[in-house]
């Protein structure tokens, strides 16, 4: 058990429509403390968009423009290059997306966002399917689980999205996990800080959607971290991953894990030792790749640094606010 | 009439550019596509040499482009964005969602043939099919009337919070080069003030935007949204009338050609208007009374305009370059519903000319008139040769 170390300041109400027992409004009451008052959301359509609240409440303190389901990335740039234009450079532009409209449909326009740099925290917020629409399959939704449109259990894996978009190089990728408040506190302070586009995955237990109990979304968060499931790591400029909590040592198996839901409950021991080899698999590669030096022994140009043909700052980059690597970035011929 | 500068020769691509420089917009996110792309690499290299001072994106879909006009314009700034055809279809979803957020962005739309088959070819199907989406839509016919459509819907749009669209056919407006009369700095200023929204995305405010509404309130959206559609035509008059008065160019919601008497009228959005015009010139020296009306302003369709100008002519033939599957041409329909219960209405007769980009010559237009001007117009979609 550990202390919650926030301050709490108001950013976050009570009122919203999340299930009861849900983790996703603490995880989001602990984001939005940290983000603070001079920040811009942007909402795609998910549990998130209900709990931020429908017209003409709000939940949540700073203001929120509700966009289309596959468009939070390219919205979120609208907002951010328009407060550039406002002179507003330091406002924080953040998103709160689900996996559905990051790992499926919204993947276009935030792997775009993340080319261009966009200077924006990208939220998602990862409970492994559609379960605001009742309970469907993503392309986030895990090897063997069942849901409304896999029945059977699914047969294919969990789409690895951190590792795309860590080959776009952008400053930060993390995962984030209710169970680790402090540490999902740390990720948005770490990430306020940087310019350029960052992007946190944080699992959220669906209670109806996984057949949790209702007492049990923290718990269930927590033993996804500490079985290797969804460890939780960061991974910066693309290349410097760092391990923050994972599972502590190789006899921990994903049973107690799978046992908290009812998703798994279709499979045989067979099926389940292929859940724990894939589990191994993905957890030794994360350690390889925390253990390879510095920057993955990349000696070149420093990773979070815009090429050296990148021409002078055009326009975008606000006087005196440290330049927006997406800004620069670029080497082709100059047009006309 | 005031100092202006003097004539450029300018596309009506280069055109739209040149009138984006002068808007001065805070935000221009903009993917290419034929033949849109020269008002692309225009912007993009006034951009880079400094002269237009503007957030630049270049997003991986139109898609993406419209969701970052749409968002920039309700966080208060002032944004424009170009695209054609397939772009604009892709666009659809968010174009709704334009005008429910009640965006003020002005777009230029090349008037392009959708696929499939695939073509490049001038046709206005891509953006008539947009009609129910909420924009102001305006059709021109040559460069100059595209650079000062532009700078026109920027104070519209603005106005009304309702998004505009531009629309000038592929190639022979897009890539045709004519004089253009260029205004100056000073004129577009005194003409386009800044853009100050009543209310924007902002954390000192801290008000959302287009949350999860229940069926009451969204139904009040679009009532609200009609009543600010309902004041397009006069805010369209009275920009081209102010218009008029700085650089002696003015415009109307429509422009009637040799009306005066006439028995047969032909009606016509776009380029096909130039070709028109120079079929009624030859037909009135025959001795037939023929004359144009142009739509200009095609959403909101300015329906008392229409019947005003219409009102005791014998015939007109409307000439669509477009073609709506299951009825015929987006127009024609429109003209009728716009004249339906009107005592001395005309007969209308609707012609698919010029679809795909096929070339209508003034000489095809005197043989259409000759064809149908005595006839019952007919109830299936008729094609023209």
């Amino acid at each position: 058990m550990e202390n919650i170390d926030y301050e709490d300041n108001g950013f976050f109400h009570s009122g919203h429509v999340a299930c009861a027992g849900c983790s996703e409004p603490v995880a989001v009451r602990v984001i939005l403390n940290a983000i603070g008052e001079d920040a811009i959301g942007v909402v795609s359509p998910s549990c998130s968009a209900m709990i931020c609240g429908g017209f003409p409440m709000s939940t949540v303190k700073v203001p929120m423009f509700h966009t289309t389901l596959e468009s939070a990335a390219a919205s979120a740039s609208g907002v951010k290059r328009a407060l550039i234009a406002r002179k507003k450079p330091e406002t924080t532009v953040f998103c709160f997306v689900g996996d559905g409209g990051t790992y499926d449909i919204g993947l276009q326009a935030l792997s775009s966002a993340a080319e261009r740099n966009e200077d924006i925290l990208y939220i998602c917020f990862d409970n492994e399917g559609y379960m605001n629409t009742g309970g469907q399959k993503s392309s986030s939704t895990p090897l063997g689980a069942a849901t409304g449109s896999t029945p059977s259990g699914k047969t294919t894996r969990k789409k690895n999205v951190i590792e795309m978009l860590a080959a776009h190089r952008i400053p930060y990728v993390a995962t984030a996990s209710p169970s680790h408040l402090n540490d999902l506190r740390a990720k948005i302070d770490k990430a306020k800080r940087i310019r350029g586009t960052k992007v946190i995955i944080v699992l959220i237990p669906c209670l109806p959607g996984w057949g949790v109990a209702d007492d049990g979304a923290v718990r269930t968060a927590r033993k996804a971290v500490d079985a290797g499931v969804f460890p939780l790591f960061e991974i910066e400029d693309g290349v410097s991953y760092r391990i923050n909590a994972g599972r502590k040592d190789a006899s921990e198996r994903i049973e107690g894990y799978l046992e908290e839901q009812q998703r798994y409950r279709h499979l045989d021991a067979r099926q389940v030792a292929e859940l724990q080899a894939e589990i191994d698999f993905q957890w030794d590669r994360l350690r390889q790749r925390a253990a390879a030096p510095e920057r993955g022994g990349l000696t070149g140009a420093r990773a979070g640094e815009p090429p050296s043909c990148a021409g002078p700052s055009a326009g975008s980059v606000p006087a005196g606010a440290a330049a927006v690597p997406g800004a620069a970035r670029g080497c082709g011929p100059r047009p006309g | 009439m005031p100092a202006q500068a003097s004539g450029v020769l300018l596309s009506g691509n280069h055109a739209v550019s040149t009138a984006v420089l002068l808007a001065r917009p805070d935000v221009i996110p903009v993917y290419p596509i034929t033949p849109q792309t020269p008002i692309l690499e225009r912007i993009t290299e006034l951009h880079s040499e400094g002269r237009l001072k503007t957030e630049l994106l270049t997003p991986e879909s139109e898609h993406s482009a419209m969701a970052a006009c749409i968002s920039a314009s309700a966080t208060g700034a002032r944004v424009f964005t170009a695209t054609s055809s397939q772009g604009l279809l892709l666009m659809h979803e968010l174009l709704h969602f334009a005008s429910g957020a009640r965006t003020s962005i002005v777009m230029c739309n090349v008037n392009r043939t959708p696929a499939a088959p695939w073509g490049f070819w001038p046709d206005q199907t891509d953006s008539l099919a947009q009609r129910d989406t909420g924009w102001i839509q305006v059709y021109s016919e040559s460069p100059q009337e595209s650079l000062d459509g532009v700078l026109q819907l920027f104070r519209v749009a603005e106005s009304a919070r309702i998004p505009a669209m531009i629309s000038h056919d592929a190639f022979y407006v897009s890539h045709a080069l004519e004089p253009v009369d260029v205004p100056a700095q000073d004129i577009v200023d005194a003409f386009l003030p800044p853009f100050k929204p009543e209310f924007c995305l902002d954390n000192e405010l801290g008000a959302s935007f287009c949350a999860p509404n229940d069926q009451q309130s969204w139904r009040s959206s679009r009532v609200d949204l009609d009543a600010a559609m309902a004041r397009v035509p006069e805010l369209m008059r009275e920009a081209g009338r102010l218009w008029g008065e700085l650089t002696g160019r003015s415009y109307d919601l429509i422009e009637r050609y040799r009306m005066e008497g006439a028995s047969v009228v032909l009606v016509t959005m776009g380029s096909m208007s130039g070709t028109v015009r120079e079929a009624v010139d030859a037909m009135r020296a025959q001795g037939i009374e023929a004359g144009m009306l142009k739509v200009r302003l095609f959403r909101p369709l300015p329906a008392a305009a229409l019947r005003a100008a219409l009102a005791g002519v014998p015939c007109a033939i409307v000439l669509d370059r477009n073609y709506s599957p299951g009825t015929g041409g987006v127009l024609h329909q429109e003209l009728k519903s716009a004249l339906f219960g009107m005592k001395n209405a005309p007969r209308v007769h609707g012609v698919l000319a010029g679809v795909g980009g096929v070339n209508v010559s003034p000489a095809g237009i005197r043989g259409l008139v000759a064809e149908h001007r005595d006839r019952a117009p007919q109830p299936a979609p008729v094609w023209m040769e």
